[in-house]
Parts: C-alpha cells; structure tokens; sequence
C-alpha cells in the first residue's frame, strides 16, 4: 500500500476575480478533501485557474508546446488521481478557454480518471450544458464522470435555506471519494492508453514494433 | 571530419510580410539552387531540402532538386529533411537514392520522416493512423532492397515483390547513410538505434527538454542494441538563426518575419521564443555560443542543420545570412572539436561507410542472357 496522498486537481475557468465559477471550484475543492479524508486518505487538493494560463493557451495551440506555467498546470493533470472542473457557461457550452485546456492535453491523460463535472451560469436554464457539452467531453477522453454533475446559477450563492447546492456539491464531492478509493486502488483502473511518457520509461522493443506493423497487436 | 555543418529548406512559399511579395514558385526553386550553391560556397558540409506534396510548398521531387545541385557542385553532402517513408513507395526510394548516389559519386544521404500534412497520407493510398506502422514496415524493405540483390517481399502496406532486383545497385556496394527524424515519437528513436542508423531531431520550434528526452532514448538503445556506446550514436539536429553583425539590428530587422511566420506567426513573443527554443536571432558570436551550447543536453554529435530560408525571408537576405554563417564557421568547428570525446566517432560520409565495408565493391547484378546462357559481365571480359 503505497503512503502517498490522494491528489486532487481542480481546474476552474472563471475570468472575472473573484468569479462564481472559482466560488463553486474551492466549494468542491474543500468538500472533496473531506470526503476523502473521512475514508482515511491523506489527501492533497491544487487548484489550477485557466485565467492566468490564457495566453500560454494560446500560444500552445500555435506552438504545439505548453511553456512554464501552463506546461506544471499539465503535469499536475497527469498526476493526479481525480479532477474537478468547472467552467462558466458561454454560449450554450464550456467557455472556449476551459474547452483549450482539455484540447492541449495528450491523448490519454485522462484514461480512467475520475472527474467531477461543474459549471456556473446566471440562469439555471443553462444547467443541461453539464450532461450535454461537459460530459460527453469527458466522456471522448475515457475519463470517468461521477453521476452528479454541480450546477451553479447566481441564485444559489443567495439561496441558502435548504442548502440545495451544497447537498449537490457534498454528493458529487462523496461519489468522487467512493471512486477514489486511495491512491492505489485510482491506478488500478481501467487499462490506460499507452502514453508517450511511458514509452519513454520503458521503450517498446523494436522486434514488437516490427510484429506490430506486420498487423500482430497482441502485446 | 568530426561534426557536419549545414543547411535545411522545407522549400516553403511564404509571402515577405515586409513588403507583402509572395515569390512565384520558378522564383523560389531556382533560390533553393542559388541557396545550395551558396552554402558549399562558404564551406558548409550538408544540405537537405524537405518533401512536401501540397501548395504553398516547392518541395516534392526532392530528387531531381538533389540530382540538379548536385551536378553544380563539387562537395557538399546532398541530404532530406525529411523523405516520406510512410507514403512513398521503398522502391521508389530505393531506386532514386542509388542513383543519386552514382551521379554525385556518393555525396548523398537521406532523413526518413513520416510527413504530418494528413491529406497527403490518402492522396497517396494510405492511412496516417498507420504512420508509424507504414514508416517501420517500409523502411525495413528499402533496407533489403540496397543490401539484397535478390529480394522476395510480402507485407501489409505494397504489393509483393518476388525475384525484385533494385536498380541501379548503390554506389561500392554500400547504402546511403540513412537519418531517422522525429519530434515527438519514441517508436522512431527505437527504430534509428535498432538499425545503428543516424537519429536527427528537429529541435527547432521545441524547447530543449524534447529534444533531450528523444536524443536521450535513442542513445541508450544505440547502446542497448550492441552499435556501441550511447556517446558512439550518430546524432544531428537543427538549428535555427537570425545573425547580423550587431545584434539589435537582427532582431528588428527578424521581428516582422517572426511574428508573420506560418509555424509561430501571432502566437509568442520574439523574446519568450528564443528563450523557449532553440532560435537565435542576435550577433554571429551569440549565434556561435548558442549553438555550441545544444552539446549541453544532446551530448557531441555528428550534424547541425541550420534553417535559414523561411518564414519569407528574401534570397538576397538568405544569402547574406550564409556569408555570415561561413565567416563564424572556423570558430563553430573549432568549437565543436573542443572537448569532444575521444570515442565519438566521426559524422558518417560515404568514404567512411566504404572504409568500414572493407573497400569498394561493385555490386552490379548482370542480366544472363537467356540465349547463350552467358552474362553482359562474361561477354565483356571475354
């Protein structure tokens, strides 16, 4: 049993500070530290705001490399053992900043992870843009979307008497933790595309590559 | 000599953002011409032209550009950067390289690549999604058609080969040397030190760290698979520059070409760019320091390509461009041999792969004449 702490990455595309979508984004953040903790998880929680990476975003797309910031935003993606993200809703979707970030990922970094979906909006009206744009993104990248999906339109910062979107937070944040199980049972997931990175760790031999054009894909 | 130095050109056709003139293409093939010329001019060891199959590029046919040059020259190594192994029949391949290399009298050699334009994968019958596959499978024939006079083929990407003999056989029985490059793909570094073949990288347009990572795998495999040392693997990579005698009159006379470049254009500074990769755009003597500098964390190697006609630069800038690179050449090989290990071993030339083959053997297959039974060979020494 490995010691290490659950790692969780939140991944927030607000654009105004303090935005309502960065609110929502530390309401999961802190909500899923201590539903993993009640399990008994040493449990570590970063949260990565697209803000600040926007123009590195940019670049990434033009350049075809992440530099600095952006390029340790990536890594912790890779690293971490469950995602929440969040994004505020334009135009009927993700905002074409939160939608950049999950564009510049390599394939399979998010193979069998599992992830919590969010998004703010001023109207409620909007709140289909979770089952309807956030989880089939999701979904193409194999990560695995926890059923609760959290929703936050302006009025549920002010409507607090029955604590609506808190329970939903608290349950996306719980459904997350039971997917998590501690970090061992996160890497024991679904089989994994093989990364770039871990061809470099560890080569495929080229007599297997030779089988592999021949048309054998049995490893 | 220890270290090759030279030119790449992927032979782009891009518009001079400064006076907004797009040369015609006759205007920028006869430039590649006048640009290879230059460089053996000024002493330069290699140049290498892309293989491009769609607008705004020149570069398909790299082998007639190759074979035209090399008629007008005495010494420069005539290379690619890169040839299509994926969509481009090994047969092809074959025939026109051993040709190539008899007409310059085997001052050519070659970089694989597998192309990422998408379209040009079906134009040529194939499927990208199978680029890796197609460049492993194809160059595994092309090395048996140089080596094997008599070559029965089957496999999943061309049509069977039975009784195939590849003509004209290469020049003193041995191959042209061949490169591997590749940016990002384990699989090509893997392939390059299995064969014991060149591996180059790009290294422009990409920080350090991938070059380092590729250059890195492929030296321990070299080693892995008995070629010899990592520090023995033949490496190249490339370069890219802006010089001018003062170094603030580089970068704004390169600013508008860089931020209007079809690769970079529009997207990071001048500034954050050469920090982040290897461009220099500065006086000859940053340029030379820069340079010697990649041995840092790709080890000695074997070739540095420079990129110098891009990004619509015009000839007359191109030209003096290589003037300056030759008046700091002295000082880079200087460079260069400073330090370099002891075990390195020396860029491959054709001299040298004849040297390790043990001399010169003429390998032409001559044809038996079905009536007398006899060959050409035989008629002739009678």
């Amino acid at each position: 049993m490995t010691t290490r702490s659950t790692r969780i990455v939140v991944v927030s595309a607000g654009l105004s500070v303090p935005s309502s979508t960065r609110l929502l984004a530390d309401k999961l953040g802190s909500a899923v530290e201590r539903a993993v903790g009640a399990r008994g998880h040493e449990v570590d929680v970063e949260h990565v705001e697209l803000r600040p990476l926007a123009h590195a975003l940019a670049d990434h797309l033009l350049t075809g490399f992440p530099s600095g910031d952006l390029a340790r935003a990536i890594e912790a993606v890779r690293h971490a053992d469950g995602l929440v993200v969040v994004t505020p809703v334009f135009s009927a979707s993700y905002s074409g900043l939160f939608k950049t970030f999950f564009d510049v990922l390599e394939n399979g970094m998010l193979d069998g992870k599992p992830v919590v979906i969010a998004a703010t909006a001023g109207t409620a009206r909007h709140s289909l843009v979770l089952d309807h744009a956030l989880r089939p993104l999701l979904a193409y990248l194999r990560a695995v979307v926890v059923p609760t999906g959290v929703f936050a339109a302006s009025e549920d910062f002010g409507a607090t008497d029955d604590g609506a979107l808190d329970k939903r937070v608290e349950r996306a944040a719980g459904e997350l933790a039971a997917l998590l199980g501690g970090p061992a049972a996160a890497e024991a997931t679904a089989p994994r595309r093989r990364s770039v990175e871990a061809e470099f760790a560890a080569p495929t031999p080229f007599e297997q590559l030779l089988r592999e054009a021949g048309g054998d894909t049995v490893r | 000599m220890g270290m090759q130095i030279g030119i790449f050109t992927v032979g782009d056709v891009t518009p001079d953002p400064t006076t907004g003139r797009t040369p015609t293409e006759h205007e920028r093939i006869k430039a590649t011409v006048a640009i290879a010329k230059k460089a053996e001019e000024v002493g330069l060891d290699v140049f290498a032209t892309g293989e491009h199959h769609n607008p705004p590029f020149i570069a398909s046919n790299p082998t007639a550009t190759l074979a035209y040059i090399g008629a007008q020259t005495e010494n420069i190594i005539l290379s690619t950067a890169t040839t299509l192994i994926t969509t481009t029949d090994p047969v092809l391949i074959a025939e026109d390289y051993a040709k190539i290399q008899h007409l310059t009298d085997g001052r050519v050699d070659l970089m694989m690549g597998r192309g990422n334009t998408g379209p040009v994968y079906p134009w040529f019958g194939k499927d990208i999604r199978q680029g890796i596959n197609l460049a492993i499978e194809n160059y595994a024939l092309l090395r048996r058609l140089w080596t094997e006079a008599n070559v029965d083929w089957e496999g999943r990407f061309r049509t069977p080969l039975q009784g195939y003999t590849s003509t004209p056989r290469p020049l003193d029985g041995v191959a042209p040397f061949v490169w591997h490059g590749s940016i990002r793909s384990p699989e090509i570094a893997e392939q390059a030190a299995y064969y014991g073949d060149g591996f180059f990288h790009n290294h422009i347009f990409w920080p350090a760290s991938h070059t380092q990572q590729m250059v890195r795998l492929y030296r321990e495999r070299f080693a892995h698979y008995g070629h010899g040392t990592a520090e023995q693997a033949i490496v190249g990579l490339g370069g890219q520059f802006f010089m001018r005698k003062n170094s603030q009159d580089a970068v704004r006379e390169f600013r508008p070409y860089f931020d209007n470049a079809p690769v970079y254009g529009h997207g990071p500074s001048l500034e954050d760019f050469t920090r982040q990769t290897p461009l220099t755009v500065g006086s000859p003597q940053e340029v030379l320091e820069r340079t010697l500098s990649f041995r840092e964390y790709a080890g000695d190697y074997q070739r540095q390509l420079f990129l110098v006609d891009h990004a619509g630069l015009p000839l007359k800038t191109v030209l003096e461009q290589l003037d300056l690179l030759g008046e700091i050449l002295p000082e880079m090989r200087k460079g260069f041999a400073e330090g370099r290990g002891a075990d390195v071993p020396d860029a491959p030339t054709h001299a040298s792969l004849v040297a390790a083959a043990g001399g010169a053997h003429d390998v032409t297959v001559h044809a038996e004449d079905t009536m007398t039974g006899t060959t050409d060979r035989e008629e002739i020494d009678a």
